[in-house]
């Protein structure tokens, strides 16, 4: 990931993530011709399922509203030279608490529950992204691994808490009871049994990035996070307590993630509900925080194009038969050319200007 | 006297559970010593699988499947080598997108030529061999004897390994290459053909690795089987210290553990949650890989693409 963006003119940087879009949706077109259908029809499919009428429309934003948390979990942990492939697992304990915190506690008003609730389910997020964090600061255990771990155990430890202690005992389905109504996120259109789910999840989730934003390029803090990033040894001796910036941005990171699961429970499902197997969320935030470069702003808008990309899936394989899991295949495409920027822009009549840049880069490492 | 049963049929089971960790763990080894992190050995794993399935189900023969299944983990990690080595891509990040597309590619193709969501029908699978003379063995014998011939393959796969990696001109080559490019290259090794090399072998052990799962244990493709062993076995190669036998031993402590919880479930332990069984291999994972902090040192140059200092 180039930290050099000054060096280079805006569009310049936005030329190899929309090149990259756009030869991922091509790549899925040929997916498409495979299992004959045409690929026009599919992606009309795909719009229409997003943007078709006003319910899709709210549910396309309901669907890339936690997509922008786990986006911003992975790049901050990115700035800092870790891989945060456990949102996935970070959002799940973030659902757990935030539904247990949601129903345990009745009586309280509004202002205090509805904070609460959602504060509790950032703790918890970033306290299971804290060990993987923890383990890669003080001993060097490869973060990929540890949190991949967590993932697995966070699924499984929440079917073991719905399945039995925090179960609905008067559901015969493995789901918490209902959280109480001054811990719901409020929705934009009818109330909390509107059919228009988006809420005010969407609002909280755009303040987030802006405020991870400031916090990465504004603050002391998210200076030293970015150093160590881009070059722990330098930064160490340069004076920054390495091991604290990467277990400070692992903490920030798993909070992103159980703020996805927060907004998820308080804005969406109102309970937890048992997983049958990961959901994706957090995985997708890879892809969409790689595409982004990491640039907080550039997350919403590939949060916006993954969410689309994967609700309206459902929609392509419905009408145009297409396999909802070509949207996938588009979206390893483009973190592929996205990783590879050479690839991109060796197709691109800017060859000469990149490699001054790639000589640039190799006298920055 | 149960407890000694119990015992029995865990290890039993342990080390047909630890094949294709073993299996896996060879290929990261050989991929990590030639100096390419390989995170998408998970993908290449879950591409193997289906792919062995889907040539079983075509030709009816399952060990053609065998061998495409290993092969197709080889062409998807040629595309792991083609981002990382030519064009010196993140490797991790590059790991990822092998592992997303490993999932969405098994998944589209289940729908298009299974025309099915979840999992594949019974395909032909791999028959087990019994090994004559090691039936007579007492304790040995009742683990060993009977076994899908992946284990048998592992275990040959491991030795064969460790000769290569430590006794040959190739391996030297190939250890050069992890630790120190620049050296390597000045002698005249070609260090992007080595690479290249050990990455595609990578994929293609990980892709057994993932044959082994679906026609060695179950006889049929279901989606994300590989449910996170690539992971754990490159857990066992940073835990056996980057050497075959190592990783071997490390992939036969998590299959251990996996063995372990599955027979308790099946004999019907109920004091401790089975939810909290099921986690016992990924607990163990990561206490091993904490347990063993400071003295395990990766390839020096692991990770790190090589530029040559003339640009080229």
């Amino acid at each position: 990931m180039s930290m050099n963006s000054k060096s280079k003119a805006w569009w310049r940087e936005l030329l190899v993530p929309v090149v990259a879009v756009l030869v991922g949706l091509a790549i899925g077109a040929v997916f498409m011709l495979f299992t004959g259908a045409n690929p026009l029809d599919a992606y009309r499919a795909l719009l229409s399922g997003c943007f078709g009428s006003p319910v899709n429309l709210s549910e396309t934003i309901v669907y890339v509203t936690p997509l922008i948390c786990t986006g911003l979990s992975i790049a901050v942990a990115f700035r800092a030279g870790l891989f945060n492939i456990g949102a996935e697992g970070q959002m799940i304990v973030g659902m757990l608490a935030s539904a247990i915190v949601g129903y345990a506690l009745t009586g309280l008003p509004r202002i205090i529950h509805l904070p609460l609730t959602i504060l509790s389910g950032m703790v918890a997020g970033g306290l299971w992204a804290a060990v993987p964090g923890y383990l890669k600061a003080r001993f060097g255990v490869h973060e990929v691994v540890n949190s991949i771990m967590m993932n697995y155990i966070a699924l499984y430890f929440s079917h073991y808490l719905v399945n039995g202690p925090i179960k609905d005992p008067n559901l015969a389905s493995p789901y918490s009871p209902e959280i109480a109504d001054a811990a719901k996120l409020w929705r934009f259109v009818g109330g909390h049994g509107s059919e228009f789910r988006v809420n005010s999840g969407i609002i909280i989730a755009i303040v987030a990035a802006i405020l991870i934003y400031r916090l990465l390029y504004k603050t002391t803090k998210g200076y030293e996070i970015r150093a160590v990033g881009l070059n722990p040894e330098a930064a160490r001796y340069a004076g920054i307590d390495v091991s604290t910036a990467m277990a400070r941005s692992m903490l920030i990171a798993g909070s992103m993630a159980g703020l996805a699961g927060a907004i998820q429970v308080c804005g969406i499902q109102y309970k937890f509900l048992d997983l049958f197997a990961f959901e994706g969320f957090g995985f997708d935030g890879i892809a969409v925080a790689l595409l982004a470069k990491g640039n907080p702003y550039g997350i919403l808008a590939a949060a916006s194009l993954f969410g689309v990309l994967n609700r309206g899936s459902q929609m392509m394989q419905l009408l145009a038969r297409v396999p909802k899991e070509t949207a996938g295949i588009i979206q390893a495409s483009v973190v592929f050319l996205v990783a590879a920027e050479g690839i991109v822009e060796g197709w691109l009549p800017i060859r000469r200007m990149a490699k001054l840049d790639v000589a640039g880069k190799e006298e920055t490492r | 006297m149960e407890f000694l049963y119990f015992m029995a049929d865990a290890l039993a089971t342990t080390v047909s559970l630890a094949a294709p960790l073993i299996l896996t763990a060879m290929g990261g080894v050989f991929s990590e010593r030639s100096g390419v992190v390989n995170i998408g050995l998970e993908g290449m794993m879950l591409i193997g699988s289906f792919m062995g399935v889907l040539f079983s189900h075509l030709t009816g023969n399952a060990w053609f499947g065998f061998w495409m299944g290993a092969l197709s983990g080889a062409v998807v990690a040629a595309l792991h080598g083609w981002v990382c080595i030519r064009h010196r891509a993140n490797q991790t990040v590059s790991g990822v997108a092998i592992n997303i597309l490993g999932a969405a590619l098994t998944g589209y193709l289940l729908r298009a030529i299974f025309h099915r969501a979840g999992q594949t029908e019974p395909v032909p699978g791999l028959a087990s061999w019994t090994i004559p003379f090691l039936k007579d063995v007492p304790l040995l014998g009742d683990i060993f004897y009977r076994n899908m011939p992946p284990v048998y393959i592992a275990f040959i796969v491991v030795i064969v390994a460790q000769i290569v990696i430590f006794k040959t001109p190739l391996g030297l080559r190939i250890r050069a290459c992890g630790e120190h490019p620049e050296a390597a290259d000045t002698v005249g090794v070609n260090v992007s053909g080595i690479r290249y090399l050990c990455v595609m072998l990578s994929g293609f052990l990980a892709g057994m690795g993932g044959v082994t799962l679906s026609l060695g244990q179950l006889s049929l493709f279901r989606e994300g089987m590989s449910a996170g062993k690539g992971f754990i076995a490159l857990a066992a190669v940073i835990f056996g210290r980057w050497t075959p036998v190592g990783a071997m031993w490390a992939s036969l402590l998590f299959g251990l553990a996996d063995g372990l919880q599955l027979t308790a479930q099946n004999w019907g332990f109920t004091a401790i949650p089975r939810e909290f069984l099921i986690m016992t291999p990924y607990i163990v994972t990561m206490a091993a890989l904490a347990g063993i902090i400071g003295r395990s040192v990766p390839p020096a140059a692991s990770g790190k693409p090589y530029v040559r200092r003339d640009g080229a």
